[in-house]
């Protein structure tokens, strides 16, 4: 899965969606991993990335990030899988 | 040239939703800008991140979210406070119904920590409240339609009984309702306990022509009072032109108003006048009305001389005002870039 | 390198909808201690969920209470309300602060003698007083509070039999201009009713007509209606006296009075809009002052009031057990506790606390308890700080009617512990174990096997 190619996000954790005017604000674990969706890090390699980076159990961290991607896709953030 | 160097003012205001059924915010301003006599720093305080005002930076240099009046008066206080640090504020005029109560509860701190409000006591606000202002009415001497509280739908019979029809019937908190037969006072009833819960309030029909006022009172007499006819009312009931009346009856209630309850405040008189020129009161708003600039254009500058009284000057009476001065309300589309939205829906502030 | 802080990763759409004047409120300062004891000791000790009394704040409630209404009226006597909280310690703080026990069943009343309560100290209130309950407040010279005229009947007739004159008043109901009226208990004031009861009560030469009482709702908002009451029961004492030439020795003006929950549905908070103590003692003294009793006549004045004196002394803690994601994108967090040991989830908004710290990020989320039912619902909307699993939190303002109203359904109840003056917390009600709960049931013979 994929961020949409179009969406702007921003340091302070904005999120716009040209596409359809809507806006979101993150907080800062969920700024990073738009981050690095951008980066073109699959949720895999974001995980490891997090489990790296935070004080957390790689069970959670990977059950939170399955959950933040559904949010993205109910947003309407990700790009449709062919 | 200068005559002389005009003392720092900064003021916040309130109801910046300069929308369709407008809050009175955005015209409270202009009013205060207009009057020249301070050298002005609005503050405007808002609930909701798309409110007209805050983007309106012409006349509102900043912006603060405010906690909802549901969060109640110490997640108010505390806002307010972490505000007051920023912007060292004079005065504060909240414009909104809903968020009066937590204002005037919080009066006193405010005064301590060198806010001044200038409102109505908790007395004065609930008395003249939908549910008691029969009562009000009758204590003070005004014509107030005569209404009952009723809980349930047997109660309408005798109601009926003794105002006859039509009657209002009307939500606790808003809506009304003409109701011309039992089935209609029926039906009424349902809908609008649904939508407001009990109790309903049922009220003697009162024909005529509707006329506002808008009006300040010092504690003691009435400082301002301007009568104004709709011309023209939107979909929502709200004026989109007005014109003001020469009207001696109107000052005279007024007058009698301030000086009977002891206002302390603006407010605007919705008044039934009947064929035969008798004013009723319909309903007492404890807070300027939208169209409050119309009375800057009248010559009666209420909001600056609002803030005068709050900041303890003494404002004597005024006497004179245009007759046949009219508004007519318009839209205004405000170009915003998203980054500003995002600014106060995130951060609260702008 | 050090790992830094993980928090769970949130999106929140930034709303542009309409105007909306009825907004959700956050709730995140995080509250890590009870009195002076630590929530997170507390759960480690004696389990999640776990109930907490504070004793420092039941005695502070009380002394203020007695303050409002002492500093205004020379004679006044308080009776701890059962039903509202009867685990045992908590009555006994209220006996050790000086209030009698009002009991409204046979069970509660045998409580509170267990308590140490002296029968003449023990009002008895309700319409379900069984003929033993009965024989026995008798018997004990207790304040006999009698409903209806079925039940005055009943009483005569045990008092001819037992040849005893019991102390008793009547309760009276009567408008008060709040809905609803609680007409259902007692005689009703405007009809004749009550003053019929009286009459009937004199013409017997079997019972003492010391008091009246009236209990004329609950979570009431307006103290007016207090004082339309009091006038009604001085007017039925002026009566009695100049009929009788005798003085009712007590008004009881009940409970009722509310605490600082948010009812359902109300704009404002509690603790903004509900009466203080001291405006209830206004209203009701100084209509008693100024209806004109003699100075040395004057009734002592009795209160009942429960859920003010004790609902904010209680506290639910709690602890997450999941957190998942709606169909329709909302925010469900599911607790370890649910209406089966809340319920007055049912008409309260209870404020809900997180134990720890965490950012200011928030997300709107409906809270349910653990419950398989639909009905489990703790709060429908509410804005709290980003839970996980494992999470604690403290749910403020349980002490009234849960631990007397709390169900034993899918689960059992939890420990009840108390945090004392000096903030040392005591076990006051164990967990409910398996055994506890097989212990009443019976099986017959021929059902003790079955093969699968």
């Amino acid at each position: 899965m994929k961020l949409r190619r179009n969406i702007a996000t921003s340091e302070s954790g904005f999120v716009f969606n040209p596409t359809n005017g809507d806006s979101f604000s993150t907080n800062p674990v969920g700024t990073e991993i738009l981050f690095l969706l951008k980066e073109g890090m699959s949720f895999r390699e974001i995980k490891d990335a997090l489990v790296n980076r935070y004080d957390a159990e790689p069970s959670v961290v990977e059950k939170d990030i399955d959950d933040f991607a559904l949010a993205l896709k109910g947003f309407n953030l990700l790009e449709y899988e062919s | 040239m200068k005559a002389k160097q005009k003392e720092k003012r900064v003021i916040a205001v309130t109801g910046l939703n300069a929308i369709d059924s407008p809050g009175p915010g955005v015209a409270v301003i202009r009013a205060l800008h207009d009057s020249e006599e301070w050298d002005l720093r609005i503050i405007g305080l808002s609930y909701e991140a798309l409110e007209p005002g805050i983007y309106m930076n012409d006349i509102v240099h900043t912006t603060y979210q405010i906690p909802y009046p549901s969060a109640g008066t110490s997640a108010l206080l505390q806002r307010l406070t972490e505000i007051h640090a920023e912007e060292n504020i004079d005065v504060i005029i909240p414009n909104f119904d809903a968020e009066l109560f937590n204002f005037i509860k919080i009066g006193d701190k405010l005064k301590e920590m060198g806010i001044h409000t200038f409102l109505p006591t908790l007395e004065q606000f609930e008395a003249r409240d939908k549910l008691n202002l029969f009562a009000f009415g009758k204590k003070h001497g005004f014509l107030v339609p005569k209404d009952k509280t009723i809980f349930s739908i047997e109660e309408i019979p005798s109601a009926s009984a003794e105002f006859g029809y039509p009657l209002v019937v009307k939500g606790k908190y808003y809506e009304a309702t003409v109701a011309y037969t039992l089935e209609q006072a029926q039906k009424a009833f349902h809908k609008l306990q649904a939508k407001w819960g009990l109790p309903i309030i049922v009220q003697e029909f009162v024909s005529g022509t509707e006329v506002n006022v808008a009006a300040l009172g010092d504690g003691e007499q009435c400082i301002s009072a301007i009568p104004m006819r709709k011309l023209y009312i939107t979909d929502k009931g709200k004026a989109w032109a007005g014109i003001t009346l020469e009207d001696p009856t109107l000052i005279d209630l007024a007058k009698k108003f301030c000086k009977e309850t002891g206002w302390r405040g603006g407010m605007e008189l919705e008044i039934m006048r009947t064929l035969d020129g008798k004013p009723y009161i319909m309903e007492v708003n404890p807070r300027f009305p939208a169209w409050i600039y119309l009375t800057v254009g009248a010559g009666q500058n209420q909001p600056a001389s609002l803030v005068k009284l709050a900041l303890g000057e003494s404002v004597s009476p005024f006497t004179d005002y245009h007759v046949g001065k009219m508004f007519i309300r318009y839209s205004w589309d405000l170009i915003v870039d998203v980054e500003k939205f995002q600014q106060v829906s995130a951060f609260g502030k702008i | 390198m050090e790992k830094l802080k993980y928090e769970r990763p949130s999106i929140k759409q930034l709303n542009a909808g309409l105007m909306n004047k009825f907004g959700l409120k956050t709730e995140y300062n995080p509250v890590t201690h009870i009195d002076g004891a630590p929530v997170k000791q507390i759960i480690a000790d004696y389990g999640s969920p776990v109930f907490v009394m504070s004793e420092r704040q039941i005695r502070k409630n009380y002394q203020n209470a007695l303050r409002a209404f002492k500093t205004r009226y020379p004679k006044v006597q308080f009776a701890w309300s059962y039903k509202t909280n009867y685990l045992s310690a908590v009555c006994n703080v209220f006996h050790q602060e000086g209030s009698w026990a009002e009991v409204v069943s046979g069970f509660e009343y045998n409580k509170a003698l267990n308590n140490g309560v002296p029968g003449n100290k023990i009002i008895f209130n309700g319409p379900d007083k069984r003929e033993e309950d009965i024989r026995l407040a008798i018997e004990n010279d207790s304040l006999i509070h009698i409903d209806h005229f079925d039940e005055l009947y009943f009483l005569i007739e045990i008092c001819e039999k037992l040849d005893r004159k019991p102390r008793v008043a009547i309760r009276v109901n009567m408008d008060t201009g709040i809905y609803p009226m609680w007409d259902r208990f007692g005689f009703n004031y405007e009809s004749g009713q009550a003053w019929n009861a009286i009459n009937k009560i004199m013409s017997t030469d079997r019972l003492e007509l010391v008091g009246l009482h009236s209990h004329i709702g609950t979570f009431m908002l307006s103290t007016s209606a207090y004082a339309v009451a009091a006038a009604k029961l001085c007017d039925l004492a002026y009566h009695f006296k100049l009929k009788y030439n005798q003085n009712i020795q007590y008004l009881d003006l009940g409970g009722g009075f509310p605490s600082t929950n948010t009812l359902k549905g109300s704009f404002l908070p509690g603790a903004d809009t509900v009466p203080s103590i001291d405006e209830f003692a206004e209203a009701i003294t100084t209509t008693i002052l100024n209806y004109g009793f003699r100075q040395d006549e004057l009734p002592l004045l009795m209160l009942e009031t429960g859920r003010a004196m004790v609902d904010d002394a209680g506290y639910l803690l709690g602890t997450v057990l999941a957190t998942k994601r709606l169909s329709d994108g909302r925010r469900a967090t599911i607790m370890d506790f649910g209406v089966n040991l809340m319920f007055t989830s049912f008409w309260y908004d209870h404020k809900i606390s997180p134990a720890q710290e965490f950012s200011h990020h928030t997300e709107d989320m409906v809270v349910y308890g653990p419950l398989c039912m639909n009905i489990d619902v703790v709060r429908e909307s509410v804005s709290l700080p980003l839970l996980q699993r494992g999470d604690n939190v403290v749910v403020h303002k349980v002490g009234a009617y849960n631990m007397t109203q709390w169900m034993q359904f899918i689960s059992m109840r939890p420990n009840v512990v108390m945090v004392d003056m000096n903030d040392k917390v005591h076990l006051i009600r164990r967990a409910e174990k398996l055994e506890d709960l097989q212990m009443m049931e019976v099986m017959p013979e021929y059902l003790e096997k079955h093969e699968l």
